[in-house]
C-alpha cells in the first residue's frame, strides 16, 4: 500500500515537472536509457549538470558585473548552458537561456542581466523539484 | 552486458575509453556470433568530443545502448592524439561545434585529412550557416542538441557508405589488387586503402566480423596517415608536377615513400584538391595573403598554393577558356588569400569567377574541390560549388525548374554559360534542358533562379544542409553524408567540405581541359556527391549574369546536391556496378527513396520545386530568413556544389548513364517552396 502511494506518488510529482514545463521529453530520453546496468544514471546526470552549470552561472555573474559588457562571452556561456540544459530535457531553463541571447545579440545590458536573473531562478527551482523527486524515487 | 569481447573488438591496442574495460561489453554482447550481418552495426567504434561532461555522459550511455563502442574525451587534442595513436581505432568520430581548445571544424579537417574517417558534428547551434560550415568542412552529418537517441542509432551509415565509395573507387580503378577477394568488413580498415573496401560492405554480410578483423587486419594494408611531413611531400610533389599533371602515379613516384600507394595518393589527391578549392573559393578577393602559402596549417599552406597553381593551370590550359584574365586573377587571390585567412568571407565575385572557371573546366574543378576539402581554414562557407557547373546532372529539372530565371552567377553565368554548353552537350542528353539554358544566352540556369527566388536564395545552401541536420534530428532520413562529407579522396559521394569532390583519380585528365565532362575516365566511382553538385551545379543558372546569384547557385546545389545524392545513395546501395544511370532514373521519376532512407524530393522536372519538400528542406525554411545574408557570403559553397556537380557528370559519363538527367533533381527548387 505504502509502495504503491509512493508509486503513484512519484509518478504525479514527475508528471507535473513535465506538464509544468520544466522537463520535456529529452529527460524522458534519459530516463529511457536508465537500466539494470546503471540503476541511477538519470541522477547522476542531473548531478552532473547542476555542478557544470552551478559552475557555468558564477562565470556569467561574473562576466556580468564588468562593463561594458562582453556580449560574445556571455553568448558563449550560455551556448554551452543551452546545450548542456537542452541535453537533460530542463526546457524552462533552455528557454531562458536563450532569451538570455536574445539580448545578447541586441547587446542589451539591462536586457542580459534581467534574463540571466531569470535564468538563474529557473535553475535553482528545478535543481529544487529535480532534488525532491530523486528523493522519493530511488 | 557480457563483454563478448571477440567479435568487434579490433585488434588494436583498445583506445583509452573512460569506462575501462567495459565498453568494450556493448560491441561484444551486440552478436556474438552471428555473422556479420547480425552483429553490424554492433560494434561500430565511435570517439565522441565534447566540452561539456553532461552531454558525454549522455551520448556515451546512448551510443552503448546502440551497442557500440564509445570511447570518449573532453577535448579535441586528446581526440586528435587518441586518432592518431590507433589508426584504425574507430570508425566514426563525433564531435562537438564549441569548444574551448580547438574549434570543432578545425578538428573535422583534421581527421578528414588525416585519418579519413566520418564526422558527425553536434551542436546545440542550429543555424544555417553552422550547418553549413559543416558540410563545408566535410562533415557527413549534423545533430543538434538534444540529441536523441534515434539520431545516433544510423550513424553507422556514414562509415558504410564511406567505405562504400572507397569501395567502389578501388573497383573502378584498374588496379588489379582491388579485385582481392572481399575480407571482413572491418570497420576499421583502412579507408584510404582500396584493400579493404570490398570488405565494409561486401563481407559484413557474410563473415563474422570479430575473424575478419583478424584477418583482413593481415590482409589489408595498414592504413595511411597522413602525417604533417607526408603531406609536406606530398605537396612538394603535387607543386612540381603542376596541379594540372600530377597525377597520382608521379606523385607517388616524386615522393618515392615505401609503402605508400597509388590509392593512397589518389585518394589524399582528392581531398587536397577540395581542400584547395575551398580556399580559393572561400577567400576573399582582397584577403590574398601573400604568397601561397599562407595557409594557416603548414600542410594547408602548401594547399593553397596549389590551389593557385590550379588556376593557373587551368588557366594555362585553355580551360577557362573564356574566363577572362582578371577573373583568373581573382580567382587566384581568392586562393591564395584562402589560405591565410581562416575566416575569410567569400566574396561573391571570386566566387563567380571561380565558378565560372570552374565551369569552363569540368576537369578544373576537380582540383579545386578537392582542395576545398582539404582547407582548413574555410571558416565559413566553403561550398564552393562550382557554380554553374552545368553537370548534365539534371538539366531538365533545372530547367523545369526553375524557370523564372534569376539570379544567375553573374559573370560566371555567361561565360560558364557557354562553356557549360559545350560541355554539357557531353555530358548527357538531359543536359539538353541545361544546354539551351546554358548556351542560349546565358540564360539563368532555370533552376538555380528559381530556387533564388524563392525565398531568399539564400535558403538553398542552407537548405542542403538543413537536410542534414533534421535528418539527423529525426535519425530518419537520409544522411546527407552525401552532401555533406566530401571526401573527395575517396568516394564520389563525400563532399567534404565541397560539394561534389571529383575524383581525383583523373585529375589529370581534369586538369586537361579537354576532360570533357562526360569522360571520366579515370573517376573512379565518381562520387555521387560530385554529382549531386554537378546537378545542382547544372541546373543552376551557373551561367547566370549575376554574380550575386551564385549563392543561390550553390545553395540549390547544394540542394540538387542534395538530391542528387540520393540517386548516387541509392547507387550506392546497389553494392553491384551501380547503375547510375538506373538510379537517376529513379530519382526523376519521383521521390526517389534512397537507401538510406533519404526521403528524395520529387525530383522532377521542373514541377517539384516545391515538390521536394523533405523533411530537411523543411528544416531549411525555418531558418530561410535568417540565412540570406549567411549565404550569400557562402558563395564558395557554388564553387564546390558546381565541382560536385561536375564530378557527378563526370561520373555519370563514366558510369555510362547518359543523362544523369534525372539523379539530381534539383530539389533545390523545392527548398524554397518548402512550407516552413
Amino acid at each position: 500500500m505504502e509502495q504503491n502511494h509512493t508509486k503513484r506518488q512519484i509518478k504525479v510529482t514527475r508528471n507535473s515537472l513535465f506538464e509544468q514545463g520544466y522537463l520535456d521529453e529529452q529527460f524522458t530520453q534519459l530516463e529511457d536509457l536508465q537500466d539494470d546496468a546503471n540503476p541511477n544514471f538519470v541522477e547522476e546526470i542531473v548531478t552532473s549538470f547542476f555542478s557544470d552549470s552551478t559552475r557555468l552561472i558564477r562565470n556569467v555573474e561574473t562576466a556580468l558585473e564588468n562593463y561594458p559588457l562582453d556580449f560574445c562571452k556571455l553568448d558563449d556561456y550560455m551556448h554551452q548552458f543551452m546545450g548542456s540544459s537542452s541535453s537533460i530535457g530542463a526546457k524552462k531553463v533552455r528557454n531562458e537561456c536563450t532569451q538570455f541571447q536574445e539580448y545578447c545579440k541586441a547587446r542589451n545590458d539591462d536586457g542580459c542581466i534581467r534574463a540571466f536573473q531569470r535564468v538563474k531562478q529557473e535553475h535553482a527551482t528545478l535543481k529544487r523539484k529535480l532534488e525532491a523527486y530523486f528523493q522519493v524515487s530511488l | 552486458m557480457n563483454l563478448g569481447g571477440g567479435q568487434v573488438v579490433n585488434k588494436q591496442p583498445m583506445m583509452p575509453s573512460s569506462s575501462g574495460g567495459s565498453w568494450k561489453s556493448s560491441a561484444a554482447a551486440a552478436g556474438g556470433d552471428s555473422g556479420v550481418s547480425d552483429q553490424f552495426p554492433a560494434g561500430l567504434r565511435v570517439l565522441v568530443v565534447d566540452d561539456d561532461s553532461t552531454c558525454l555522459m549522455i551520448l556515451e550511455k546512448m551510443l552503448r545502448h546502440c551497442k557500440y563502442e564509445v570511447t570518449k574525451c573532453n577535448r579535441a587534442e586528446v581526440a586528435l592524439s587518441y586518432l592518431r595513436e590507433n589508426k584504425n581505432g574507430f570508425d566514426v568520430v563525433i564531435s562537438d561545434v564549441h569548444m574551448p581548445d580547438m574549434d570543432g571544424f578545425k578538428l573535422l579537417e583534421h581527421i578528414g585529412l588525416e585519418m579519413d574517417l566520418p564526422v558527425i558534428m553536434m551542436s546545440a547551434d542550429d543555424s544555417k550557416s553552422v550547418v553549413m560550415k559543416g558540410v563545408t568542412h566535410g562533415a557527413c552529418d549534423y545533430l543538434i542538441k538534444p540529441v536523441r537517441i534515434e539520431a545516433l542509432r544510423n550513424i553507422w551509415q556514414h562509415v558504410v557508405r564511406k567505405r562504400k565509395h572507397e569501395w567502389k573507387d578501388f573497383d573502378q580503378s584498374a588496379s588489379a589488387d582491388e579485385q582481392k577477394q572481399p575480407e571482413e568488413p572491418d570497420y576499421s580498415s583502412s579507408a584510404n586503402e582500396g584493400h579493404n573496401w570490398k570488405n565494409t560492405k561486401r563481407r559484413k554480410d557474410e563473415d563474422d566480423e570479430a575473424d575478419e578483423r583478424d584477418e583482413s587486419s593481415s590482409l589489408k594494408k595498414p592504413r595511411v596517415v597522413w602525417s604533417v611531413e607526408l603531406h609536406q611531400q606530398f605537396v612538394a610533389a603535387v607543386n612540381q608536377l603542376g596541379i594540372d599533371k600530377a597525377v597520382p602515379k608521379k606523385i607517388l613516384e616524386l615522393m618515392n615513400v615505401p609503402g605508400l600507394t597509388r590509392e593512397n595518393v589518389a585518394s589524399h589527391l582528392q581531398k587536397y584538391r577540395l581542400y584547395l578549392r575551398r580556399l580559393s573559393g572561400s577567400q576573399h578577393p582582397g584577403g590574398m595573403n601573400t604568397g601561397f602559402m599562407g595557409g594557416p596549417d603548414p600542410g594547408f599552406g602548401s594547399m593553397s598554393s596549389l590551389n593557385g597553381l590550379d588556376l593557373q593551370a587551368l588557366a594555362a590550359s585553355g580551360q577557362l577558356g573564356q574566363l577572362p584574365p582578371q577573373s583568373l586573377a581573382t580567382l587566384q587571390a581568392a586562393a591564395l588569400g584562402r589560405s591565410t585567412n581562416l575566416k575569410s568571407t567569400i566574396s561573391v565575385p571570386v566566387i563567380d569567377q571561380r565558378n565560372i572557371f570552374s565551369f569552363e573546366n569540368p576537369k578544373s574543378r576537380y582540383p579545386e574541390v578537392q582542395s576545398q576539402h582539404l582547407t582548413n581554414n574555410n571558416s565559413s562557407k566553403q561550398i564552393n560549388l562550382l557554380p554553374g557547373i552545368p553537370t548534365n546532372m539534371e538539366p531538365k529539372q533545372f530547367v523545369s525548374m526553375h524557370q523564372s530565371g534569376q539570379h544567375s552567377l553573374g559573370n560566371m553565368n555567361n561565360l560558364v554559360l557557354m562553356q557549360m554548353g559545350g560541355q554539357s552537350q557531353s555530358q548527357s542528353q538531359s543536359q539538353a534542358q541545361l544546354n539551351t539554358n546554358v548556351h542560349n544566352g546565358l540564360r539563368q540556369p532555370v533552376m538555380s533562379n528559381e530556387m533564388l527566388t524563392r525565398g531568399g536564395v539564400v535558403d538553398m545552401a542552407p537548405t542542403v544542409y538543413n537536410p542534414v541536420v533534421s535528418v539527423s534530428q529525426a535519425s530518419s532520413l537520409v544522411n546527407f553524408s552525401m552532401g555533406h562529407k566530401t571526401d573527395s579522396s575517396r568516394s564520389s559521394y563525400s563532399l567534404r567540405g565541397n560539394l561534389g569532390i571529383p575524383n581525383l583519380p583523373n585529375t589529370s585528365s581534369a586538369l586537361q581541359g579537354d576532360r570533357n565532362l562526360d569522360t571520366k575516365v579515370s573517376r573512379k566511382g565518381t562520387v555521387p556527391s560530385y554529382d549531386i553538385f554537378n546537378d545542382l551545379n547544372q541546373n543552376r543558372d551557373w551561367g547566370l549574369p549575376d554574380v550575386g546569384l551564385t549563392f543561390d547557385q550553390n545553395q540549390h546545389t547544394i540542394q540538387t546536391g542534395l538530391d542528387a545524392s540520393n540517386p548516387l545513395l541509392l547507387q550506392h546501395n546497389r553494392s553491384s556496378g551501380r547503375d547510375m544511370g538506373g538510379q537517376n532514373r529513379n530519382i526523376t521519376s519521383g521521390k526517389v527513396m534512397l537507401s538510406q532512407g533519404f526521403e528524395t524530393r520529387t525530383h522532377h522536372n521542373g514541377s517539384n520545386v516545391g515538390q521536394h519538400r523533405t523533411t530537411y528542406v523543411k528544416t531549411e525554411n525555418d531558418n530561410d530568413g535568417s540565412c540570406h545574408s549567411t549565404l550569400y557570403s557562402e558563395q564558395y559553397g557554388q564553387d564546390d556544389l558546381l565541382a560536385a556537380v561536375l564530378k557527378h557528370q563526370q561520373h555519370q559519363q563514366q558510369e555510362g548513364v547518359g543523362q544523369p538527367e534525372n539523379e539530381f533533381v534539383f530539389d533545390g527548387y523545392a527548398l524554397d517552396d518548402l512550407p516552413v
